[in-house]
Formats: C-alpha cells, structure tokens, sequence
C-alpha cells in the first residue's frame, strides 16, 4: 500500500487533501470497491468497536481462563464516583475504554483486530473517548480510520504488528502510532504532525516485550493497552504543539523492526520471559493448564 | 501467495477473541475442512500440534476449530459456545495431541472429518493474523493460504486433464492467478490447486464433476478480513 509515512504525508500535502483521503483512494484503486462500499464497512467496524468498549465498561468481563477481568469496569466505576484521577478527564476514560476492550476480547467477545487482537483496546479507546470529548460524528471517526489503516499499513510493511515477531512494542506500539496519527488529523493538524505523533509514540514504546503470562492474551496485555493510550495521548499534545522527533518516524518504525528481530525469542510471545517467568507467572500459567487438561 | 494488504487486514478482522492466530486462524481452518468435505460433518478427530496442543485450550482454540467445522464465522458470537452447538447439529468430535514433526509451523492442526460416507483429512497452521496455510489435504502435500479464491481438484492422473481444466476454466471466463500440481505417489490420481481471480459459481463446479476423470472439485473462497 505504502512504503513510508513519508510518502503518505507527501501525497497528502502534494494533493492538499487530509491523510484519510489519501488511503481512502489508495484503497479504492487497489481493490476495485467504492468509495461507500469501504466506508461502509469501516462503519461497521467502528460500531463493533463502540459495542465492545461498553460491553466491558458495563460489565465486569471475566476472561475465559479466569486469572483475569473486571478492570476496566471497576476503574470507570471509581471515575464515575466522582474521584479525580491523576491521569486527567480524558485519558483517565480512555484507560478505561482500551482496559474494556483488551477485556471483552480475553472473555471470547467479539472485537476488530487493531491491528492484532491483543492491542484491540487502544485505538477504539483514543477514537471513542476523543468523540464524547470533542463531540466528533462517527463519520469523522470513520475518516480516522482510514488514516489509522494507512500508518499500520506502513508498519507492516517495514517491521511488524505481531508479539512473536516483534514483541509488545510491535503490538502495543503499532496501535498506539494508528491511534496517534489519527488523533492528530482529527484533533486539526497538519500531515506531517500526524507523522510527528507516530514517530513519538514508537519511540517511547521500543523494546517493549511480550510476555503473556501462561501464554494468554490477559496480564499484562490489558494494562498495556491502557499504556498505550497514555502514550498515545502524549505524542498528540506534543506534536500539536509543534514539538519534533529528530528521528523521523519511517527511521523509529525501521529501528522498532530491528529491535524485534533482535529481540530474544523469551520476549516474542512464547511465555518464556519477563512477567510470564516470574514465580507467580509460572504459578498461574501452571493453575491454568491443570484446569483445563 | 502473498496477498496483497488491505486497510481491512489492519482494521481487522472482526473477530471473537482473544487470538488472532489461536482463535480466529482456527475457526478458518475448521471452515476449510468443512468446505473439502463438502457436506456437514459428523464425526471430527481434531488432532494439535506445538503451541495449538499447548496453550490451546486458553485460547479457545478448541472451540473456535469446532466451529469452523459448523461452518460458523470468526465473529459469531455464540462461538463460545459451539462444544453445545455442535451436540445439536451431530457432530461428534475429540480432540488429540500429535507431532507433526521439527518443520510444521507451531500452530498446526489436522482435521480428519467425516460426513458418515466420506472423509477428509485436511492439515494446516495458522500463521498470524487470522490468515491461515493449508499444507496437506487427504495425504497430497499442497499449499494454498486462502488469499485467492482457490479450485481444488481431484482427477486421475492422465495426459491432458491440466490442458481440459485450464480450457474449462477459461471457457468460464475464470482468470487463473497460480496452477500447482501434485501426485499421490501411490496411487494414480493428481491433485491441482489452482488459484483464482474470481470465485466460481456452485452449478458451475458441480457440472465440472461429470468428468468421469474427475474424482471431485471443491472450492475453498478467499479470507476476507
């Protein structure tokens, strides 16, 4: 689809058209469907995404191994109580959301893969928690995710979306760029501010490992999804305010592959290393599959 | 083949978690066996390798591979409860652990089913994504991943039935993207996996079974995320 973000902010600011359009004709030139055609089926997936952010914001979702859930309904609870959190009006919602996601996908709930299901949370979480803050019509959702689309296209062809390939910083740190990119576009900024927020986002989420305790797509992946908003929402306040990456983000998506592949095999989703290997990790992982042999 | 990425590969699939490969890649596979069949299933031997024998079960990959075999979709959400779904229908299945040896992909599975009359045997992984490979089909080693519609087709092993299918296929206006061909070293017959530009229509491939050296065709059609 694309090479580089380079090139799609290029072709954006060569045409004088927003990103989303830019992927939107990409799309349709590539697989021969209409425009309404593709932006109707990217309705029906913001619509899966608006089901399941409140499916597990309603609540409490358990997971089917049981070692994990219910977070992100406790934590909107405890917002809607009336507590001030740290994390601020919006985030603090959009850490619920993405929690409520990576959630409803661990209890066997249905989900849009963003770009893998593990990372499911962060992009619906951004999207939906900036449409109640700023009041932006589904439609306008629906542009950003196409500009979503075209950055994770770009990462899948220079590095990777999958834990086993590259670790969490391949999962987590995609979906955070997408999330980012569209966040700017949305939030009024230029092409290259879009790029700036990716750049900035990868960067602070390198080396990232994924370790999935017992194997299973819950602890830590929850919470980091919940992390990866957090991220996300820093990059866009930056790169709206004008602040730069000195590395520009095809070079931090590029250097994210070679850290992937450098990554020991302990880190890339074999259960092997980091919180998966801690005494309680190994407990567990061995509590689970007792059950269910 | 490679298939070419779509903005719905990123924003997608729409699936029933919780793993792309472990659940979503699993509910294609029991799909793929249920389409070789050709009819509804009754008996299944669910065989796991590697990664799908050991964390399977947690992510649903159990259930998810019986549902492929009722022909449900990656994001139906009974799909949970397919084990109960599947009593219903009468379908009856059991899972096994089996090595499929140092070079198949950790996620592999091979499905031997049975509609009471006929049986396929159908092995393959899935690789990330939800996208899967299929590798072996009734002991013929083919490979095919799904990102084209794909003609499968059983015949005796004779001289000219590529030259008789390519022919009837283009007599169709069907455009072939990739022709492979294997032979059974065991017996006479020949299998083609021929992927295509377009799906062919259900009369359309039931007629091409009137070839007396035709043991039987069947279409597997393109993953769309």
């Amino acid at each position: 689809m694309f090479e580089s973000i380079a090139q799609l902010v290029a072709l954006a600011d060569e045409r004088s058209q927003p990103l989303h359009e830019i992927v939107l004709q990409t799309e349709m030139a590539n697989g021969g469907k209409s425009r309404d055609y593709l932006r109707g089926r990217m309705g029906k997936r913001l619509e899966i995404m608006q089901r399941a952010a409140a499916q597990g914001i309603d609540h409490p979702v358990m997971s089917i191994s049981g070692i994990s859930g219910g977070s992100a309904y406790r934590f909107w609870n405890w917002l809607e109580a009336g507590h001030e959190p740290l994390t601020g009006p919006i985030l603090s919602r959009a850490v619920a959301r993405a929690m409520a996601v990576n959630e409803v996908n661990a209890g066997m709930g249905c989900i849009v893969a963003t770009p893998t299901a593990g990372s499911a949370g962060i992009l619906p979480a951004v999207l939906l928690t900036l449409q109640e803050a700023r009041g932006f019509s589904d439609e306008q959702l629906v542009d950003a995710l196409f500009t979503a689309s075209g950055i994770g296209a770009v990462i899948v062809r220079r590095a990777h979306v999958s834990g086993a390939a590259g670790g969490c910083q391949a999962e987590t740190g995609s979906a955070a760029c997408m999330a980012a990119g569209a966040a700017v576009e949305l939030l009024g900024g230029a092409p290259a501010q879009s790029a700036q927020a990716v750049a900035i986002t990868m960067k602070n989420m390198l080396g990232l490992v994924c370790d999935p305790v017992a194997g299973l797509v819950e602890a830590p992946c929850v919470k980091r999804n919940a992390a990866g908003a957090a991220q996300c929402f820093i990059a866009v306040d930056l790169a709206l305010a004008g602040v730069e990456s000195i590395i520009p983000a095809d070079e931090v998506i590029d250097a994210m592959a070679d850290v992937g592949r450098r990554m020991d095999e302990r880190f890339r989703e074999t259960a092997l290393g980091g919180l998966a290997a801690t005494p309680t990790g190994r407990r567990l992982a061995e509590l689970v599959w007792a059950e269910k042999r | 083949m490679p298939r070419n990425i779509s903005i719905f590969d990123i924003i997608g699939p729409v699936m029933v978690g919780p793993s792309s490969s472990h659940t979503a890649g699993a509910v294609r596979l029991g799909q793929v066996a249920r389409t070789i069949l050709g009819t509804p299933p009754v008996d299944a031997l669910i065989e796991l390798h590697g990664s799908f024998a050991h964390t399977g079960r947690g992510h649903g990959t159990d259930r998810a591979l019986v549902a492929g075999l009722l022909g449900m979709a990656t994001d139906d959400p009974d799909l949970p409860h397919s084990f109960e779904l599947a009593a219903q229908a009468g379908l009856a299945f059991r899972f096994e652990e089996i090595d499929l040896g140092e070079d198949a992909h950790p996620n592999s599975t091979r499905l031997t089913v049975s509609d009471g009359v006929h049986t396929a045997q159908v092995t393959g992984c899935s690789v990330g994504g939800g996208l899967v490979e299929i590798t072996n089909l009734d002991g013929y080693d083919v490979r095919f991943s799904c990102g084209y519609d794909t003609l499968l087709v059983l015949t005796e092993d004779r001289p000219g039935t590529i030259t008789e299918v390519t022919g009837w296929l283009a007599r169709h206006d069907i455009n072939i993207a990739f022709l492979r061909v294997g032979r059974d070293q065991r017996g006479g017959d020949a299998i083609m996996i021929i992927e295509t530009d377009h799906s062919i229509e259900p009369e359309i491939l039931e007629a091409f079974e009137d070839y007396p050296w035709v043991h039987w065709a069947r279409q597997v059609p393109k993953v769309e995320m």
